[in-house]
């Protein structure tokens, strides 16, 4: 029997600014690589926090610094996050963060190390991040409605099975949650190239098709001012290769399966931006695993789908991961890192609609709670993405 | 059993879904798209995920898969012949 989404339900945390979450972190976010070791004491102070050491934030100006500022503000303000503590090492920019966050109605406060130095700092910030800790542990999850489930995908060390297994059944279930309404993302600009024309025509007018196109050249303008032979290994990667994928071209068409068939792209975002409204957001976007899902997790995103070919094992410590994979060696050998079993389609034991209510299925089990495999085996990887060098 | 699969009638290339396939082995083939069935006799070692030419391929020609153009022949191919990187080239970078 088929999933009936529009009468589904998922149990969540709604927050103040009425967004959904399914998960329940306090964050301990340092604004700098200076500061990752006051936060991580913070973390290691209080029981039931989770810091998020980075290796940037220091001499970033322009574009670069707003992306940086809005990674950062965007994962403290994801409705997986109940409560913040920032800590910076001046007040400055540490303000800057808190009141961004801030904006979302959650508690956040914020410390700047310098005239303190690091003890008294890890005092204060403990002292306050205990308090969060108590509050946030008694918030219970209510029944949504699954519309107002936001859902990212990204795929990862993809393999010529991705193409014609664990993608499409992303799409069959984005196409399913397209039409209850849900908000979706995807993006992955360099690994579109080939598919392009299929993107554009797939843009719900011109206007947002033309401002794909800007994002997708404005990227390719990239590559082309720093390319080298097959892009150095990298695109396709040399796992990707491994796995019988052999051009860009190949791994683009395999690659934007995962929006289905029926969604329109309703908007497109820069990199770390939150939609705006429901529907299909294309995001331009690194096509490394852990970069990407940290831009979906500082976008708002609450579920992520990740399928994979030759077994990609990222995890994000805020947004739960939900690997699903059709290649059954790496069923067998990778078994821990996989959510989600697909293989039987490339058997004809089941079938593309079953595949996507299966996912849809661990969808809402993972939004009421059930752990990831990324999450049960610690994969936190937060991956800022940069512009350019520092100044 | 389904040894390779093909996205539609039209592509140049299939993907072994199976392990082991070894040079002279019968292949049988499941084209998605039109849910047919083919069979080719693999004239190479070809591991699990890497594709097999399901038509002669002489360098140059556009390889198809999902009824797209997926890159160039570089050095033929021929019909269940191992296709990838060593005879097959990107047409973008």
């Amino acid at each position: 029997m088929s999933l009936d989404l529009s009468k589904s339900q998922f149990w969540g945390y709604r927050r103040e600014n009425d967004r959904v979450g399914v998960r329940n972190y306090v964050v301990i976010l340092p604004v700098d690589d200076i500061s990752n070791a006051a936060a991580e004491a913070v973390a290691s102070n209080i029981k039931g926090t989770i810091a998020l050491p980075h290796p940037y934030g220091r001499l970033q100006f322009g574009e670069d610094l707003d992306l940086h500022f809005r990674t950062l503000i965007g994962t403290g303000a994801n409705p997986n996050v109940a409560a913040v503590v920032v800590i910076g090492i001046e007040e400055g920019w540490t303000q800057k963060v808190v009141d961004g966050i801030a904006l979302t109605g959650k508690p956040v406060s914020g410390f700047g190390i310098e005239l303190h130095g690091d003890h008294d700092t890890i005092f204060r910030a403990s002292k306050a991040a205990k308090e969060y800790v108590h509050w946030a542990s008694e918030k219970l999850r209510e029944e949504v409605p699954i519309s107002e489930l936001w859902v990212s995908t990204k795929c990862g060390e993809s393999d010529t099975t991705s193409g014609c297994g664990a993608n499409p059944t992303v799409g069959n279930a984005f196409d399913k949650l397209y039409a209850t309404g849900n908000t979706l993302l995807f993006g992955e600009t360099s690994e579109i190239t080939g598919g392009e024309h299929l993107v554009a025509a797939r843009c719900k007018n011109d206007e947002v098709r033309e401002r794909f196109m800007f994002m997708f050249n404005r990227y390719q303008d990239m590559i082309n001012r720093f390319k080298t032979s097959d892009l150095s290994e990298s695109q396709p990667t040399k796992g990707n290769i491994a796995g019988g994928l052999t051009t860009i071209e190949e791994k683009a068409l395999g690659n934007i399966t995962k929006i289905g068939k029926k969604c329109l792209i309703d908007g497109v975002l820069d990199k770390a931006e939150a939609p705006t409204g429901a529907g299909l957001w294309f995001m331009d976007s690194s096509s490394a695993a852990a970069e990407m899902v940290t831009l979906c997790a500082a976008a708002g995103y609450a579920v992520h789908f990740f399928p994979t070919g030759q077994g990609n094992i990222i995890g994000n410590p805020i947004l739960p991961v939900i690997k699903l994979c059709a290649n059954p060696r790496t069923v067998r050998t990778m078994s821990e890192h996989i959510d989600l079993d697909v293989s039987g389609l490339l058997r004809k034991e089941m079938t593309p609609d079953e595949a996507g209510d299966a996912l849809l299925d661990m969808m809402i089990r993972t939004a009421n709670g059930r752990a990831t495999a990324a999450e049960a085996l610690g994969h936190q990887e937060f991956v800022l993405t940069r512009l350019y060098e520092s100044a | 059993m389904i040894d390779f699969v093909v996205h539609d009638e039209g592509d140049s290339v299939g993907v072994v879904v199976v392990e082991g396939v070894k040079v002279g082995d019968e292949l049988t083939g499941w084209i998605m798209d039109q849910d047919q069935e083919v069979k080719f006799t693999a004239a190479s070692d070809i591991p699990i995920g890497h594709k097999l030419s399901i038509k002669p391929l002489k360098a140059g020609d556009t390889v198809i898969k999902y009824g797209t153009d997926i890159g160039r022949v570089i050095s033929d191919i021929a019909p269940g012949e191992h296709a990838h990187v060593h005879n097959i080239k990107t047409k973008r970078w």
